[in-house]
């Protein structure tokens, strides 16, 4: 590109840095990854320019590393926008509440800035009935909203929503805390909406209205997408299915009932009319009678989301071992080590695996051991991310799942119980991690747990090169352990750590390097006050907040250095301090 | 009945792990002092079976938590031990966030879970739980739940897990905020429009008078209607 057409050598071609806008936007048009976007504009001002003015897509990883206002100003041209809020341990309950990460200011800032705006997802943030509302009224061209893990708002909120926004193709609510005030939402679609295409309501606990969804779902003809929630009973679900057979993904909310096998015979055929069905997923207290009414279905899933259905079993095994087109299986550890021998053996195109606790505080009286994991990463060559629960592992079974799988680019382990070690050998675990960080040369995400020393961060610093997000429980034994990941691990861009013995020095000894990482958590771990202030004084660009207990009533200023820290969260910004911290947050 | 049980040793066991969490904090600060030479020696990098030694050195989140007879939390322990007389000591301590599992995957569970005991087709009872403080209110269908155990579960994750259930020997329940400290009692209103306090009055005659449910600070319960007044 950019050669200009001149024949004769002597007039040379234009200049890099005067090639006109339109096609150096042109040209980052083809670049879809912000990263690489991103590269294009450190080039030169020019293409900052022309780069920044041509932004499609941009997303916020933290919300309070830039001002609302000035990413809006700074990319005028945004039609979808994602922004992320609460540090991931909130999904744990490890941030009270009220902590902050409110939508508002970014929608007010969108409704300014881009009237154009057609897409806005916000995850781990705290969304307002308000926020919808303005989000309806001052987009016209609004298609798609996407909320996950957010609440602070009601069906009310949805309502606006659905009553506003005349162009909308997706309403995707994932794991929402939303009241139900028993407004009518579905109800304020117009009867002449045609254009949904995705609508998730699974995480809604109340009744909707199921004469309105049947009509939504008869006439919007493009709808792919359709997760209910646990109010629709399954003869309706067989209801829905006939009237679009089209979809590509279906959640079917609660799928109890007791066996009746007229219910069967219509579940079964209106599941033998659905011809594109790629996606399953539900909270099944199945009956397992039921389940062979998908069988017709199975061999077209890429995915299966059984991670609440509580049903066990060899009618489970049975049904998952017909989907042999499967990709991606989210179970929970019903399964057990003989179900998942069963999968390995018959889901070999594989990639993705995640197996919940259906009881993460009960005795251990589930079959699932190491043995299941090992036995899937042995035969299903496209594994490359796991997500597992168990009791117990060893590190024979760790170093044997790193030579099957040098692939994994996420690798997600949680051993019940803390600080459990290897149950054969009684040793710690540092031989097995290391062995999948050494192995797994693209390893993007890991978590560990078990009996950890500081060895197996030496490992993991040394060999994570790929490394972007790290989680540790519960782990190491000194200072050491926390050196190696902040000296090592060159990509890391998020670390969580819990109960761990770090403390002041690493932190310190290690302050450039959280300038080039997204954020930082650490708590119950061994940090002091007088540490906290000496990190914020030497890096002006990163905020510093620490949560203590809210019943401390004198402010952290008059507090001594010695002063333990229970929660550490450290971030870049662009912003400076934040203003919406709640009492128990100080930033230093 | 045995249900009963197990929830009575779960609210024993999350009584128990929040006054460790408490009681573990000076333990931390002792473990840093004594780690203190094994750091310098560890920020010069040498000697690795240096660190390993210092796992016998006590940590913070200690696996003393468990024996908790034996452990220096004893102390504390002993305080409460009229509270804690009925149960026999539950093999696992309970962590706040662990395993980590979202609130919302664990509030699932528990209701399919409950739902699995609930008598089947029975319509659901929606009932607006209020937490003084709370910026908003949530609800619950008191039919998901078996007893009371399970309702102040529920609530407990509902509220972001940050409760820890605490039981009286004259079967008053209180709910206690393990971030700081505040005491929240089980209150609801019932058909008369009478606030009343929760546990008085067997499950399903509460499931059918309760309108509303609110948790209310402690310092403001003192008006309720003592018990003792039968």
């Amino acid at each position: 590109m950019g050669r200009g057409g001149a024949r004769d050598g002597a007039a040379a071609a234009p200049p890099w840095h005067s090639l006109p806008d339109e096609v150096l936007e042109h040209a980052f048009s083809f670049l879809p990854a912000a990263a690489d976007r991103g590269a294009a504009a450190a080039v030169c001002h020019g293409w900052l320019g022309a780069e920044r003015r041509s932004r499609r897509r941009l997303a916020v990883a933290n919300c309070y590393a830039a001002a609302p206002r000035d990413a809006v100003d700074r990319f005028p041209s945004v039609r979808a926008a994602e922004v992320k809020g609460k540090p991931h341990f909130a999904d744990f309950g490890l941030v009270p509440p009220a902590w902050g990460a409110e939508a508002a200011p970014w929608v007010a800032a969108a409704a300014d800035g881009w009237p154009l705006l057609e897409e806005l997802s916000f995850k781990r943030m705290v969304v307002t009935d308000e926020c919808l509302e303005m989000i309806a009224s001052s987009f016209r061209n609004f298609q798609v909203l996407r909320l996950v893990s957010c609440e602070g708002f009601s069906t009310a909120g949805l309502a606006a929503i659905t009553e506003g926004c005349r162009n909308l193709r997706e309403l995707d609510l994932q794991e929402n805390y939303i009241e139900d005030c028993s407004s009518h939402w579905l109800s304020y679609f117009p009867e002449s909406f045609t254009s949904l295409e995705t609508l998730n309501f699974s995480c809604l606990e109340g009744e909707v209205n199921f004469a309105v969804l049947e009509r939504l779902v008869s006439r919007c003809r493009n709808l792919k997408t359709l997760k209910l929630n646990n109010a629709i009973p399954l003869d309706k679900v067989a209801s829905l299915l006939r009237k679009a057979p089209q979809l590509v993904e279906l959640g079917t909310g609660k799928f109890s009932a007791e066996y009746h096998s007229d219910l069967f015979a219509k579940l079964e055929a209106a599941f033998a009319g659905c011809k594109s069905l790629r996606r399953l997923s539900g909270a099944w207290d199945a009956v397992p009678d039921y389940l062979p009414a998908f069988y017709c279905v199975c061999e077209g899933l890429t995915s299966l989301n059984l991670s609440y259905a509580t049903v066990r079993g060899p009618e489970l095994i049975k049904f998952i071992s017909r989907c042999k087109n499967l990709q991606q299986l989210w179970v929970m550890d019903l399964i057990e080590d003989h179900g998942l021998a069963v999968v390995a053996g018959s889901c070999s195109k594989l990639q993705e695996l995640r197996v919940f606790p259906s009881d993460p505080f009960g005795a251990g009286q589930v079959l699932l051991t190491e043995r299941g994991l090992v036995d899937v990463s042995a035969s299903c060559p496209m594994l490359e991310s796991v997500l597992y629960f168990c009791g117990q592992m060893t590190n024979e079974a760790l170093i044997t799942i790193a030579k099957n799988r040098p692939n994994f680019t996420c690798f997600r382990l949680c051993i019940l119980e803390p600080r459990t070690p290897d149950y054969v050998t009684r040793e710690s675990l540092d031989a097995g991690f290391s062995a999948i960080v050494e192995s797994c040369k693209g390893l993007r995400r890991l978590s560990v747990s078990g009996l950890l020393t500081d060895l197996v961060f030496k490992s993991i610093g040394a060999n994570g090169n790929c490394l972007e997000m790290l989680s540790i429980a519960f782990a190491g034994n000194s200072d050491l352990g926390l050196h190696y990941i902040l000296s090592g691990c060159k990509t890391l861009k998020k670390l969580e750590i819990r109960d761990c013995p770090f403390g002041n020095k690493p932190l310190l000894a290690n302050a450039a390097k959280l300038e080039t990482m997204r954020s930082l958590w650490m708590s119950s771990c061994s940090l002091t006050l007088g540490a906290c202030r000496q990190l914020a004084e030497k890096m002006p660009r990163l905020t510093v907040e620490i949560m203590n207990d809210p019943g401390r009533t004198c402010p952290v200023e008059s507090l001594p250095d010695d002063s333990p820290v229970e929660t550490l969260y450290v971030y870049r910004t662009i912003a400076g301090p934040r203003s919406d911290t709640p009492d128990y947050v100080q930033i230093v | 009945q045995e249900d009963d049980d197990a929830a009575t040793s779960d609210a024993e066991l999350e009584t128990r792990e929040r006054l460790t969490t408490r009681a573990t904090k000076p333990v931390a600060m002792s473990a840093e002092t004594e780690r203190s030479s094994t750091e310098s020696s560890a920020a010069s990098g040498l000697d690795f079976e240096d660190t390993a030694l210092t796992l016998t050195l006590r940590l913070p989140g200690d696996p003393d938590r468990k024996r908790g007879a034996s452990s220096s939390s004893s102390c504390s322990l002993a305080d409460r031990s009229s509270l804690l007389a009925e149960a026999p000591p539950a093999p696992k301590a309970r962590v706040v966030g662990w395993p980590p599992v979202r609130s919302f995957r664990k509030n699932a569970l528990e209701n399919v879970a409950a739902g699995s005991t609930r008598a089947a087709c029975a319509p659901a009872k929606f009932v607006k739980v209020a937490v003084d403080g709370a910026p908003y209110l949530r609800k619950v269908n008191l039919r998901d739940y078996a007893g009371y155990d399970q309702l102040l579960r529920a609530l407990q994750g509902k509220f972001c897990s940050h409760f820890t259930i605490r039981k009286f020997a004259n079967d008053e329940m209180k709910l206690v905020d393990a971030v700081n400290g505040t005491e929240y009692v089980p209150t609801y209103e019932d058909k008369d429009g009478d606030w009343m306090l929760v546990g008085d009055v067997p499950w399903k005659m509460f499931e059918e008078a309760c309108q509303r449910v609110r948790l209310m600070k402690n310092s403001e319960a003192v008006n309720i209607a003592p018990r003792s007044a039968r």
